[in-house]
């Protein structure tokens, strides 16, 4: 305060400024209040929200990508593995400009106008602020060597290394273990987020997506402070992530390969089943894939060419497949014949070559027939009906039996439905039925329509699978096991529960005349022109082992009435395919499998060929032997 | 003085009626001393803190302030009638420096301020000019009858125009504003019509809208930064979210000395220099910005307290101009750091890092001291 003496003597201009100053000092004293209450706005009404803020500014939770789970073959072989692979990424944040940091990149080992776009796509996704997005992926020695003399002058742009998915055997296993992709915008919006925080992958195929929850394992996290570019200054806490489940599978990585070499270069599937267990030894569709290129993205044109291939590749026609099964219906068409009480062993069928319903114009045609009417077999038994695959005598059965108790006893042996533990693909087939028709086509159905039922034809429909797991349960005497491929998955822990009634209805005796006929279609030989089992000539002779098998051959063009088929006029492709299902040994069997060549023509000229080549690799020469590492 | 013998006399009379006090030594006022160099410990505390507790600057900052105290006790060691002697002819070289700094001068940042005297060293103009100008206006006015007729605020007018248009054409817009305010702030302190102030003030609000147009982007940018800083979070919003981040977290404690995760983190940027009341808000909290408040105060006190015992308008005039313009630093550089005010790139007086800011604002208070210490009849 200004001292009284000075303002005794009234000087005006004095008075003035000292006016003038206590309205400025009070001005003042008003405007830091106002500073004041601004800090304390601040820094107490909202210390709570800045200091989240800060908080989040520093603080980042990192995750941990769990290594994913191995998966491995029966004996211990790799199928899916984990190796590191080198990419380049940019941090945008750190990058001054982006578009001339990407030129230096192309300019030392070269950026595809696709990786741009893609990288490009993945910044203008939603991400968190310093988190990088790859540029360049796959990065070879030679390519992170020139890169690395470089990073110095490119801020923000960091050489990563990540534990890819690899498929070490590609394509011999594509269809068998399934493949992981990268994670895409819908897979993203279905994910747990915090799951999957790091990964990039996620399992889309087979086994990769049936037991994606065990081989992704647990995400670990730590907790980081960071400074404002996004530098790590120290590791608060952390949680270390747990390795995913590594998985034994049924497969039998030897087996596989002698199947996918015993069907070369023809389009078709392999499968082979271990009868004991239910467990899928071999699994092969052809043509196959490499998975590995899916890993980190394929490139367009790639894709498009084995998307758009006539012939298919990416479909795995093992499990998707659905073909007629043609022949190889008829030991359970004979079962059911044999339950129901509709035939016995002595029963026997005139076959002349054709069959009509009564009333009814329509000629359903044995295989061997001609127009002459010198074919047909005779009079069949439902021995010789297996063994020469007689139509006429399961013309006739199916019409006995008609399409209800068909329907019901075929459904046993897992016709029409999918029974599979862990192929997320595999389809059901169809097994028609009254229901069916009217509700597919509206139509009911017509006595006719069982006839062709009757030799696996019309409009049944099977996948190799269904049919090998079939045979499985015909060698196991009617022990019903769901075909699966992760080994330490028992019936117990199926999900949801596929477990299904044994056919224990059926006598030993009943077992024994099938099986036995079974065993004729390729063991009974010498007996003259059409007395010996359909398969003897391709492959009974000088088997060192006993099996049962049944071939089948499925229409894949409709033939017209009184019409000869003649596949010389056919086209490759509207050849009928065929089928060879059968397990062997007989006394114990170990493996029970299916054979499909796409258009392959007879099944037991074409297709038992491969079924004896497989099983003589199993039997004899590789069994339990380990495979050869590529 | 020989200008207004009648007026001297008048003076020389009210000087007489008053002893000075104690709190001169050698010219330099021991409590002004005294409250300066709390400021400035307690600033260097608070930039030790936020420039890492590197020793390198803080030598290099102790030596800026060893030179800026030589400074201040030149500077009052000079009589207060040097100054007003040669008041005019500082201003005339001011402003030949600043038209020079227009042709002559280099930019930083886009900004033609800096003034390079060869092989020695650089300066800005517009530094001198902030002490120049209100001395000016004090020399003019203290002829003069006050409160002052219309003719010589029209002339004084042209003044405070001249130096501050050449500084808005750099262009430095934060300065020339503060610079145009401290010479309204002599025109206010000369007592002008009520009325007059008003008007002033009223036009202000109406040429704001104005000045929107002869604004450049950058200014622009700055302006609706501060209405809407969270538009461009990373880019021009940036500085200011995270210094409203790092006071609001500091609470009203603060989060301890060096323990300021904010500024050592780098998220807050220029924390050594414009930005260092958020290091202060962060880490010593609502009290440690009240107590720097606190300071400020009692240093402006003091200054006011010796512009009113000041023997004559131009003594009256420069103290109060000074010490107000001060407070002007003070409140601007806080308003822009707590967000209530644009970003202009003005620093926290007597604590952020820098010496040309300390130099100025030193020799500020040497002037002050001067009139303080320097009576005509009874030293």
């Amino acid at each position: 305060m200004p001292e009284p003496l000075a303002f005794k003597d009234h000087s005006g201009e004095s008075r003035i400024y000292f006016d003038r100053v206590v309205v400025a000092f009070a001005l003042l004293l008003l405007a830091t209040l106002f500073l004041v209450a601004r800090m304390f706005y601040l820094q107490i009404i909202q210390h709570d929200l800045y200091s989240t803020l800060s908080d989040k500014n520093r603080i980042h939770v990192e995750s941990v990508p769990p290594v994913r789970g191995l998966i491995f073959d029966r004996h211990g072989e790799l199928l899916a593995d984990n190796i590191p692979s080198f990419r380049l990424a940019i941090t945008k944040e750190r990058v001054k400009n982006l578009d001339d940091t990407i030129a230096e990149i192309n300019k030392l080992i070269g950026v595809s106008d696709d990786r741009i776009k893609s990288f490009n796509r993945r910044q203008s996704q939603r991400r968190r602020p310093y988190e990088s997005v790859p540029i360049r992926l796959r990065l070879s020695q030679e390519e992170i060597a020139k890169v690395s003399v470089a990073l110095y002058d490119l801020p923000g742009v960091e050489v990563e290394a990540k534990l890819i998915r690899h498929y070490p055997m590609g394509e011999l296993m594509a269809h068998a273990v399934g493949s992981v992709r990268r994670i895409n915008e819908s897979d993203a919006k279905r994910i747990d987020r915090i799951a999957y925080s790091g990964t990039d992958h996620i399992g889309k195929i087979g086994i990769e997506k049936y037991y994606e929850d065990l081989l992704l394992g647990k995400v670990g996290y730590r907790r980081v402070e960071t400074d404002a570019r996004g530098r790590v200054m120290k590791i608060l806490d952390s949680t270390p992530s747990s390795q995913g489940k590594n998985l034994k599978l049924h497969i039998d990585a030897n087996l596989q390969k002698a199947a996918s070499d015993a069907l070369g270069d023809r389009r078709g599937s392999i499968v082979a089943i271990d009868p004991k267990t239910g467990g899928i030894l071999a699994m092969v569709s052809k043509p196959s894939y490499d998975p590995n290129l899916f890993v980190n993205g394929i490139d367009f044109a790639t894709y498009a060419g084995l998307r758009d291939s006539i012939d298919v590749p990416l479909f795995n026609r093992a499990v998707q497949g659905q073909y007629e099964p043609g022949s190889t219906i008829k030991p359970f068409v004979a079962l059911t014949g044999l339950i129901t009480g509709a035939t016995n062993e002595e029963y026997k069928v005139k076959d002349p070559g054709w069959f009509k319903l009564p009333k009814s114009n329509r000629l359903y045609r044995d295989w061997n027939w001609t127009k002459d009417g010198t074919g047909g077999h005779g009079l069949v038994n439902i021995t010789k009906a297996i063994y020469r695959s007689c139509n006429i005598y399961f013309y006739e059965l199916a019409v006995k039996l008609g399409i209800d108790r068909l329907h019901e006893n075929l459904a046993m042996f897992g016709f029409g439905k999918n029974t599979a533990v862990d192929l997320p693909e595999a389809r059901s087939g169809l097994l028609p039925s009254r229901e069916w028709k009217m509700g597919a086509r509206g139509e009911i159905w017509y006595p006719g329509d069982t006839v062709n039922i009757g030799i696996g034809q019309g409009d049944i429909l099977v996948t190799p699978l269904q049919l090998a797991s079939a045979v499985a349960v015909l060698a196991n005497r009617g022990k019903v096991l769901a075909p699966r491929l992760y080994m330490d998955i028992s019936d117990d822990d199926l999900v949801p529960p596929q477990k299904q009634n044994d056919i224990d209805l059926i006598p030993d005796h009943d077992w024994d005349l099938i099986i036995g006929a079974m065993e004729k279609v390729v063991h009974r030989g010498n007996q003259g022109f059409g007395e010996n089992g359909t398969a003897w000539a391709y492959i009974g002779r000088g088997i060192k082992y006993r099996m049962a098998g049944k071939s089948g051959t499925a229409q894949v063009v409709g033939i017209a009435q009184g019409e000869l088929y003649d596949e010389e006029l056919l086209t490759e492709r509207q050849r009928k395919h065929a089928w060879f299902v059968a397990f062997a040994p007989i006394e114990d069997p170990v493996i029970a499998l299916a054979v499909l060549i796409e258009n392959g023509g007879g099944g037991s000229k074409n297709a038992a060929p491969i079924v004896r080549e497989v099983l003589d690799y199993y039997l004899i020469e590789g069994h339990g032997k380990r495979v050869a590492k590529k | 003085m020989s200008q207004d013998f009648v007026r001297s006399m008048h003076q020389a009379d009210y000087s007489l009626s008053r002893r000075p006090g104690p709190s001169s030594l050698f010219h330099i006022d021991v409590p002004l001393l005294m409250i300066l160099t709390v400021i400035m410990t307690y600033g260097l505390i608070v930039l030790y803190s936020a420039v890492e507790q590197h020793n390198a600057p803080m030598i290099s900052q102790g030596i800026k302030i060893g030179i800026a105290f030589v400074v201040m006790a030149v500077m009052a060691q000079i009589s207060p009638v040097f100054y007003l002697r040669l008041a005019p002819w500082l201003y005339l070289v001011g402003v030949i420096l600043l038209v020079l700094v227009l042709f002559f001068g280099y930019s930083v940042n886009g900004s033609q301020r800096w003034l390079r005297i060869p092989g020695l060293f650089s300066f800005q103009p517009s530094e001198i000019m902030k002490l120049v100008l209100p001395m000016i206006l004090a020399w003019y006015f203290h002829d003069r009858h006050l409160p002052p007729k219309i003719k010589h605020l029209f002339w004084a007018a042209v003044m405070i125009l001249i130096p501050v248009l050449l500084i808005g054409r750099q262009p430095d817009l934060g300065t020339a504003l503060i610079i145009g305010t401290s010479g309204l702030l002599v025109l206010f302190l000369a007592g002008i019509p009520l009325r007059y102030v008003l008007g002033v003030i009223g036009l202000a609000i109406a040429a704001a809208p104005a000045l929107w147009f002869v604004m450049r982007d950058y200014q622009r940018q700055r302006i609706l930064t501060l209405l809407n800083p969270e538009s461009d979070p990373l880019g021009a919003g940036w500085n200011i979210i995270q210094s409203k981040t790092a006071i609001g977290s500091g609470g009203l404690m603060g989060k301890g000395l060096f323990q300021g995760t904010q500024s050592h983190l780098d998220f807050l940027p220029e924390s050594q220099t414009d930005f260092i009341i958020a290091v202060l808000a962060e880490e010593l909290g609502l009290v440690g910005v009240m107590f720097l408040l606190i300071l400020y105060i009692l240093l402006l006190g003091r200054g006011v307290l010796i512009s009113v015992q000041a023997q004559d308008t131009f003594g009256r005039l420069l103290a109060g101009t000074i010490t107000f313009t001060f407070f002007v630093y003070v409140f601007v550089n806080i308003g822009m750091v707590s967000g209530i005010l644009p970003v202009v790139g003005v620093p926290l007086p007597l604590v952020s890092y820098g010496g040309t800011s300390i130099l100025t604002l030193f020799a500020g208070f040497g002037i002050i001291m001067s009139i303080n210490s320097h009576r005509r009849i009874s030293m």
